[in-house]
């Protein structure tokens, strides 16, 4: 699944990095807790999370996160958006919750892959 | 690759919002260097823990970078209170970070663990009330 895909089955708005939503995307992971992202996430990986702040932009970068969609329509600030542009992770916005947003990607194919 | 480089990081407690800067930064110069992206995974994962750690638990600190054809290096040392049980600290679910801490989206007590999991070396050298210092170490190739 591309990044576009997701974007497509979340109905979710980009904020920005429009040019690499060609990407691919192998697994998913939903979460609000940074130190749990860095924990478990496997590469190529979808980032779904309700919080907002730098730190889930940096997280991204050390994981090398394919892209973050922002659940319950919440919008990052300018400062998050220049932190990720520079980073070249592309950021969506759903207003769906989390479970639902989860749901409709992993009915989409999408898994959330095992990290052992 | 030839010679070492070092590089130095002064880290401030007080802005969370720029935790992370540091770490961000050594993992584009590693790239840059053609680390192999396991290398370069390793160090920014562990080296992010530690900063963020410094951050929310030390009240910043400084980090001293070392990469030399065979290993990276990180020093990370913090005047923070120091940690009284490192065994403790080190089992993953351990935290003392505050209900604030965790609204920021972290103190899950996985950072140290990470970091352990993450590198090829990790010491821990703290005292009670005077600081602490966190190596970690990465192997190149
Ligand atoms: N630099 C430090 N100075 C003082 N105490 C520390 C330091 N680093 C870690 N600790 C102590 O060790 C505990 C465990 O650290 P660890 O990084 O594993 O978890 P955490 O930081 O609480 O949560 P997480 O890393 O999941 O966000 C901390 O809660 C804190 O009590
Ligand atoms: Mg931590």
């Amino acid at each position: 699944m591309t990044v576009e895909d997701v974007k497509d089955v979340l109905g979710a708005r980009v904020i920005c990095g429009e040019e690499h939503l060609k990407r691919e995307a192998h697994t998913a992971c939903g979460a609000d807790m940074m130190s749990d992202v860095l924990a478990f996430v496997k590469d190529q990986c979808v980032l779904l999370t309700g919080l907002c702040n730098t730190q889930v932009i940096r997280t991204a970068q050390m994981m090398d996160v394919v892209c973050i969609v922002f659940v319950r329509g919440k919008k990052p600030d300018q400062a998050m958006i220049d932190l990720a542009n520079e980073c070249e992770i592309p950021l969506l916005c759903t207003g769906h919750r989390m479970f639902s947003a989860c749901g409709m990607l992993y009915e989409s194919g999408l898994r959330g892959g095992a990290s052992y | 690759m030839t010679g070492k480089i070092h590089l130095n990081y002064v880290i401030p407690g007080d802005d969370f919002t720029r935790a992370g800067e540091a770490s961000g930064e050594v993992k584009k110069k590693l790239k840059q260097m053609g680390v192999s992206p396991e290398a370069v995974r390793k160090v920014a994962i562990s080296m992010y823990e530690g900063e963020i750690n410094m951050v929310i638990h030390a009240n910043g600190g400084t980090i001293d970078v070392d990469i030399s054809t065979t290993d990276i290096t990180i020093v990370l040392k913090d005047n923070g209170p120091g940690i009284k049980d490192v065994a403790l600290a080190m089992q993953a679910g351990y935290s003392t970070a505050p209900d604030k801490v965790r609204a920021l989206g972290f103190g899950a007590g996985m950072g140290l663990p990470n970091m352990k999991k993450y590198s090829d070396n990790l010491i821990i050298d703290t005292k009670l009330g005077y600081g602490t210092t966190v190596t970690i170490v990465v192997k190149i190739g």
